[in-house]
């Protein structure tokens, strides 16, 4: 329903949204690794005064088995204010939730009661198949043209993956986004700058490669994606490839800056096939082309073969294995998840093209299973994953869980879901809230947070 | 009868549509803000008012065609029934549409915009009454084609004359002064206002 004035939680610019009130409430994406009972939306109670702090206070399930919940996002953000498209008087409410394995997207309304959001309505994997011909639903963003979801392969499983469109207000897939997409074949992430009419892609694998976990040929024939794609965002059409080159594999998680003017962003990749490392990398202007540099390396980490599962033995190291990195709605901080060491890693990124360390936490990791004050038991597994901050860039959430296939390739004994949270000091810096840690019921692992009213990778911004 | 009403109407129209944030003076705002450049403001205002003032000058051009074939109540009825059968599409539908020009478009992709906009959301047509008015008060009816092109011609003038004060004027206090801050508490929904709008002038023509 149209309203009279535009959602509050929309802001014209990141330096008004980081101004925002504090959230809340915190929806996780929960699922079952065994595919044998519902995923779910958990709903966490993420505001300090409330007596139910760091439980959970509510949960949606899915209407079927094997869904596999990974990311999810806002049907409405703040770009409805802009200025080429503007249609701000919309609703931010409902959580547009893919099912990565099942290709089934669920629209969930959180408005009636925040805390027991409601499934409205279901687009089945034969509907996106039929009108967009795409499957393996991966990402969403609100955007300027409607809602925009990717996904991983073509109907059949195949490359090549893409993007596709829903309508704003019907949430009826409206087609295929690309018009042109030159080269372009594997899919990840997928994000924008609005202020450059350029989208960026990444890239991981087709269904085959990653379905029944990752297949250590196609790792090491560095077979899996290792290129950005960047294109234009209004002609639909590809303009310029990145390839990272043979020796680095899994370029996942895109984060343009927040500041529409700036013409930067970060992605992460996951494993260097020369010594295990993982790389920070930073895309930017040269001239009238798109370039990268690999502006930070985590090196792996000596560990007894006795400690390591099957998979990383032979290496006698721990990957970090950055699997997911956030930037604050500033633009000067950027978070990175080491999902196999264990750390979680602040930057100071106010040079792009030079980070500077700011914070370090550790919590689980393959080798170290380092704790949290307020975990019972003293060993966890999994490591920092899927992280997300909020507005005003003081509080970072993050949970264990990378994908039910891969998880116990890394954590052989499989995973117990947490998720918990950062305080970040003004100038930097990160610390444990002591008082939250969520135990995750068994059953269910923890994937993407989003919090309430928009978080900083659920928005972008027309006006600096 | 000569009137300064329809004069009026076709200014306060312009004022509407300039105030309208959809039609031009948030993007001359978002351009400048870019461009960290209050000549970039007023720049853009230029092709954003050409555009709009193409697309009503078509439309009142199809309106001069026509009466020269139809008489005054057979244009007047469908031209409303043209009008309503568009505000009830967009009062079902909305008013989105495909996003062709983006942040980094030149002037002549702004004037493109701004002529799209102005005539997917049928700006012109809210005109017809007024125009169709003063063509009969000029007694030559409308059969005659020239007099209704220059009575045609002032109409557009008078409103792309008042919407350029309007999109200067709130361009210049939003840049200068306010700050983009205060769309979150102002900006009513004028899509539907507009459908209203669109509505009212279907009403009026079937009326008068």
């Amino acid at each position: 329903m149209a309203t009279w004035r535009p959602d509050p939680s929309f802001y014209p610019s990141p330096r008004m949204a980081a101004k925002a009130p504090k959230e809340t409430l915190a929806y996780v994406a929960a699922f079952d690794p065994d595919r044998t009972k519902p995923d779910a939306i958990a709903v966490v109670d993420v505001d300090p005064a409330s007596s139910t702090y760091s439980q959970i206070v509510g949960q949606v399930d899915m209407p079927n088995v094997g869904d596999e919940l990974h990311h999810f996002g806002w049907n409405a953000c703040s770009s409805c204010l802009c200025p080429n498209a503007p249609h701000p008087h919309v609703e931010r409410r409902y959580l547009m939730v893919p099912g990565l394995r099942s290709s089934r997207l669920h629209i969930i309304d959180t408005k009636p009661d925040p805390r027991k959001p409601q499934i409205v309505r279901v687009i089945e994997p034969e509907e996106v198949a039929e009108k967009a011909n795409y499957s393996r639903l991966h990402t969403t963003h609100c955007g300027p043209e409607g809602i925009y979801v990717n996904a991983l392969a073509d109907r059949d499983g195949k490359a090549p993956g893409g993007i596709f469109l829903l309508d704003h207000d019907s949430f009826d897939v409206l087609g295929q986004w690309e018009m042109d997409r030159g080269p372009q074949k594997l899919a990840y992430d997928f994000w924008w700058h609005l202020g450059h009419d350029t989208m960026i892609t990444s890239e991981w694998g087709t269904p085959d490669t990653f379905e029944n976990g990752l297949v250590p040929e196609v790792l090491l024939g560095s077979n899996y994606g290792r290129r950005l794609h960047f294109w234009d965002l209004t002609r639909r059409k590809h303009v310029q490839e990145i390839d990272f080159g043979e020796e680095h594999q899994l370029v996942f998680e895109l984060r343009p800056a927040h500041d529409p003017t700036k013409a930067y962003g970060f992605v992460g990749c996951v494993i260097s096939l020369k010594d295990l490392s993982a790389s920070i990398w930073t895309w930017h202007r040269e001239g009238d082309r798109w370039a990268v540099k690999k502006v930070v390396e985590i090196p792996a980490e000596p560990a007894d073969p006795d400690l390591l599962p099957p998979v990383l033995k032979g290496f006698k190291a721990v990957p970090p294995l950055v699997t997911d990195i956030d930037l604050s709605m500033d633009d000067r901080f950027l978070y990175v998840s080491c999902w196999g060491t264990g750390d979680m890693i602040q930057y100071d990124v106010s040079d792009p093209l030079a980070p500077r360390e700011a914070g370090r936490v550790r919590i689980g990791g393959i080798v170290s299973r380092a704790s949290h004050p307020k975990a019972a038991n003293g060993a966890l597994n999994g490591g920092p994953q899927m992280v997300e901050i909020s507005r005003d860039g003081k509080r970072v959430y993050f949970t264990n869980s990378l994908y039910g296939a891969i998880d116990p390739q890394f954590y052989p004994e499989g995973i117990d879901g947490w998720m918990v949270k950062l305080d970040v000091g003004d100038d930097g810096g990160i610390a444990f809230d002591e008082n939250f840690f969520v135990d995750w019921p068994k059953g269910h692992r923890p994937h993407q947070v989003r919090l309430e009213g928009g978080d900083c990778s659920s928005d972008s911004y027309c006006y600096p | 009868m000569t009137s300064i009403w329809p004069w009026l109407s076709l200014a306060g129209l312009g004022a509407f549509h300039g105030a309208n944030p959809a039609m031009g003076w948030l993007f001359a705002v978002a351009l400048g803000l870019h461009g960290q450049s209050a000549r970039v403001v007023w720049l853009s205002l230029v092709p954003i008012a050409a555009g709009h003032a193409a697309s009503i000058t078509l439309v009142l051009a199809a309106v001069v065609v026509f009466g020269t074939v139809m008489d005054l109540r057979s244009l007047q009825l469908a031209a409303a029934v043209f009008i309503l059968a568009l505000a009830g599409y967009y009062g079902l539908c909305g008013h989105r549409h495909r996003v062709i020009v983006g942040m980094r478009t030149g002037m002549a992709g702004l004037a493109l915009w701004s002529f799209l906009m102005a005539t997917s959301h049928g700006a012109g047509l809210m005109l017809v009454p007024a125009v169709l008015s003063l063509c009969l008060a000029d007694q030559s009816a409308v059969a005659g084609m020239t007099s209704s092109l220059s009575v045609s011609l002032a109409a557009v003038a008078v409103h792309t004359a008042a919407m350029l004060a309007v999109i200067s004027a709130i361009a210049l206090v939003i840049y200068a002064w306010l700050g983009l801050a205060v769309l979150r508490s102002t900006w009513i929904n004028f899509d539907r206002l507009w459908t209203l709008a669109l509505g009212a002038t279907g009403l009026i023509l079937l009326a008068s």
